[in-house]
């Protein structure tokens, strides 16, 4: 069983991003903890919060990742596996490039059976998954309650590091 | 290759980390204790992923077998 002295392990993360690719890895890693009955709590903070708006409007920033693959998602299979030279002045400059570079990743992530963000954070809030909300940048970025799904909570720095001080696993993504 | 009679049948073909491991959670939660679940994959992560859940939650993985990119395995609920 996953537990020492009783005690259930636990794991604490830090979610500091709002990009749809570093979406998932607090969601991922939080779901599966849950599976694996660990007591799980996530921090969500600066760009990290808009993950628990009602409507998640994650994209890809591909200029800020010069390492991301450019892949076709559709088309026969050597077109698919064409890696297109993209110059990062390009992405940085064309308007809508990163709508289409996010449609092209959600699509790809589909095709690959891979969950939707809005899945896998159901699932946390199925697996009583803490989530903690950032008061501080809900104040500075002008949101409000209101703004954010159900069963989260709303808190500070020692709320989650209170969370915190008995994990097992703890990551700043 | 021991062919087990599962009390239930889980197919997460096409689907992709962590998604075999999560549906795998929810039918064990909704079976009984010592019941046997088959849980078939075509993710090649899922061998070493169900060992780690298994070892993790202490349910028992009975066999997992590989055969031509698809995953077979026999848990049975602790």
């Amino acid at each position: 069983m996953s537990e020492t002295n009783g005690q259930p392990k636990r794991m604490a993360l830090i979610a500091s991003k709002g990009t749809l690719d570093w979406a998932y890895p607090p969601f991922i890693l939080a779901s599966t903890a849950a599976a694996m009955e660990m007591e799980v709590g996530i921090f969500f903070t600066f760009y990290g919060l808009t993950l628990l708006k009602k409507n998640i409007e994650a994209k890809v920033a591909p200029h800020t990742n010069p390492a991301m693959p450019m892949k076709m998602p559709f088309g026969p299979q050597g077109f698919q596996n064409f890696e297109w030279p993209m110059p990062n002045l390009l992405m940085g400059n064309m308007p809508g490039f990163e709508t289409v570079a996010t449609s092209l990743m959600k699509k790809t992530f589909k095709n690959k059976g891979v969950a939707t963000i809005e899945e896998l954070r159901d699932i946390c809030l199925e697996s009583d998954v803490k989530m903690i909300g950032c008061s501080m940048t809900m104040d500075v970025f002008g949101f409000t309650r209101d703004d954010f799904i159900e069963g989260i909570d709303v808190g500070g720095a020692a709320t989650f590091l209170e969370f915190a001080a008995g994990a097992d696993i703890q990551l700043f993504i | 290759m021991t062919d087990y009679q599962e009390n239930s049948l889980l197919d997460c073909s096409g689907m992709n980390c962590p998604l075999p491991i999560l549906k795998t959670k929810k039918a064990i939660d909704g079976m009984n204790s010592g019941e046997i679940l088959k849980m078939i994959s075509t993710d090649p992560g899922s061998i070493n992923d169900v060992n780690a859940f298994t070892k993790r939650t202490g349910h028992e993985l009975i066999e997992s077998i590989a055969e031509d990119g698809d995953y077979t395995f026999f848990i049975r609920k602790s």
